[in-house]
């Protein structure tokens, strides 16, 4: 990695309003993410955080400000999302659900190559969920599932992660687990953006905090954040 | 059993609809899968009774059913998904109002140019008989552009079908597979309905799809049992119309509702032992 930090990804004045009448669910995030960070957004339920990483990911037009991301293309992003009601139900094996997180780099048609089975394979090892791969993933439990979709998150993308509450629904252990696993991306040079509501948790990991109350309350290093003892509003 | 079948196809209009509707059937299955997985399914139902609504207008004007049908359903089909989409709007309640409309307007306007005969319960509940050598050509011609597209595209509609936010994210176009999906489900509607009716063409696209998830667990196998099973319920209960001398469109859906309740049974057996 070159010692200078190289910016990755660029948030200009971002905002968003769900409707007209409504008011701002996201207001004026203006912010820089460098290589090697790990941001952790945090907040209140309805504070934003999870609108602002959908601006991030691409689901969401911004309604002012835009996202623009540097050396890197818009779809290299590893995404976690949270887990989605259909998902609870879907028939599909481990295998299935990692292997889709490499079609952003297939072109026409999309079919499967030997290197990508062993990229796949390369990622459910590195978590230790090569075991499950003919397993069913509704029938995983939580911390399970939440491998193996970062496991096809990294499958899509090497460089910038970004997390939707992780570790929601997993129980201390699974989330502990997780949180080490991420650590341990971070150390490797990953870029990463989590959103979550476990605060202690999220800014412990992290080199960066975002306070979101609609608009960012407080923006900087994690250890500025915990001398301050959080941030209440 | 042999012996039935080539007594069966020994009658052009059985081999026609035999064609036309084994087509339909695996057509819909394939698509079924995704739709189900996507919470769509009242999707096919709304377009079965705008396929019946435009089918009465195209009879009352005196045109080509198809022609009339097949625009006027894919027009349906963007505008339930967009319906569907739309959170703001109650998406449920807004398909159950546009599919009862379509049948009251069919209804009606049958009503006031051929009267009410048995026309009219051969277009809710399909009939064999209506299969013309062009609709053959149509189903062909349909069922090798489904076939071609849902494996080229396959990886990319589980993606959709699984994940959409994660598909999104990573530069798949969503919203244009999603639509792929309602256009096609539309035209195979289109075809199939005569033969199987308008009330029960949606039960190719659900049932099959449903049995399949009760004893599979991957999406590939789902939809591969999806498609066998259709194929053979429709067999079946083709069989069972000759046979039995029953409505073929209605023996088709209870061939599919007993393979549904086996395959619920082996499911749960399977569940039990393991």
């Amino acid at each position: 990695m070159a010692a200078d930090t190289k910016e990755i990804l660029r948030l200009e004045n971002l905002s968003l309003r769900y409707e007209a009448a409504a008011g701002w669910a996201v207001k004026g995030v203006t912010l820089t993410v460098d290589e090697g960070d790990f941001l952790a957004v945090v907040g209140e339920n309805g504070s934003g955080k999870t609108s602002l990483l959908k601006m991030i990911a691409g689901l969401t037009p911004p309604t002012e400000g835009r996202v623009v991301f540097e050396n890197l293309r818009a779809c290299e992003v590893g995404y976690l999302p949270q887990q989605t009601a259909v998902q609870k139900d879907f028939p599909a094996t481990v295998t299935e659900v990692v292997m889709s997180g490499l079609l952003n780099r297939k072109g026409f048609p999309a079919f499967y190559t030997k290197k990508d089975r062993e990229t796949a394979r390369a990622h459910l090892e590195r978590f230790g969920a090569w075991d499950l791969r003919g397993e069913s993933y509704r029938t995983l439990s939580g911390g399970q599932q939440q491998r193996v979709l970062l496991a096809r998150a990294l499958c899509a993308s090497e460089k910038l992660l970004l997390l939707d509450e992780p570790v929601t629904g997993l129980d201390p252990n699974a989330a502990a687990e997780l949180y080490d696993i991420l650590a341990d991306l971070h150390t490797r040079g990953m870029t990463i953006l989590m959103v979550s509501h476990d605060v202690d948790g999220a800014v412990r990991r992290a080199s960066k905090v975002l306070h979101m109350d609609t608009a960012p309350v407080y923006y900087g290093d994690a250890e500025g954040y915990l001398k301050r003892g959080g941030f209440h509003v | 059993m042999f012996d039935l079948t080539r007594e069966m196809l020994s009658y052009p209009f059985i081999v026609r609809a035999f064609v036309v509707g084994t087509l339909v059937a695996l057509c819909a299955a394939l698509l079924g899968v995704s739709l189900v997985l996507k919470r769509y399914s009242m999707i096919g139902d709304g377009l079965s009774h705008v396929g019946f609504g435009t089918l009465a207008v195209a009879v009352a004007l005196g045109l080509a059913p198809l022609s009339v049908s097949v625009p006027v359903v894919l027009l349906a089909a963007f505008l339930l998904l967009r319906i569907s989409e739309n959170s703001r709007i109650k998406g449920d309640a807004a398909i159950a109002l546009i599919s009862s409309s379509a049948l009251a307007v069919g209804v009606v306007v049958l009503a006031m140019t051929v009267g009410m005969n048995t026309d009219v319960c051969n277009y809710l509940f399909g009939t064999i008989l209506a299969m013309k050598k062009s609709d053959v050509t149509l189903s062909i011609c349909l069922a090798a552009a489904v076939l071609a597209l849902f494996v080229l595209f396959y990886n990319k509609i589980f993606a959709v079908t699984f994940d959409e936010g994660f598909a999104k994210a990573t530069g798949t176009r969503a919203g244009v597979y999603k639509m792929l999906i309602a256009l096609l489900t539309a035209l195979v509607i289109a075809v199939g309905m005569r033969i199987m009716g308008a009330m029960l063409i949606s039960s190719l696209v659900i049932f099959p799809a449903l049995s399949a998830m009760r004893v599979f667990k991957s999406f590939g196998r789902v939809v591969v049992c999806a498609a066998i099973l259709s194929v053979v319920c429709f067999y079946l209960g083709l069989l069972a119309s000759y046979t039995y001398n029953t409505p073929a469109g209605a023996s088709v859906v209870l061939a599919n509702l007993a393979a549904f309740l086996v395959f619920s049974a082996a499911g749960q057996a399977r569940r039990l032992i393991a």
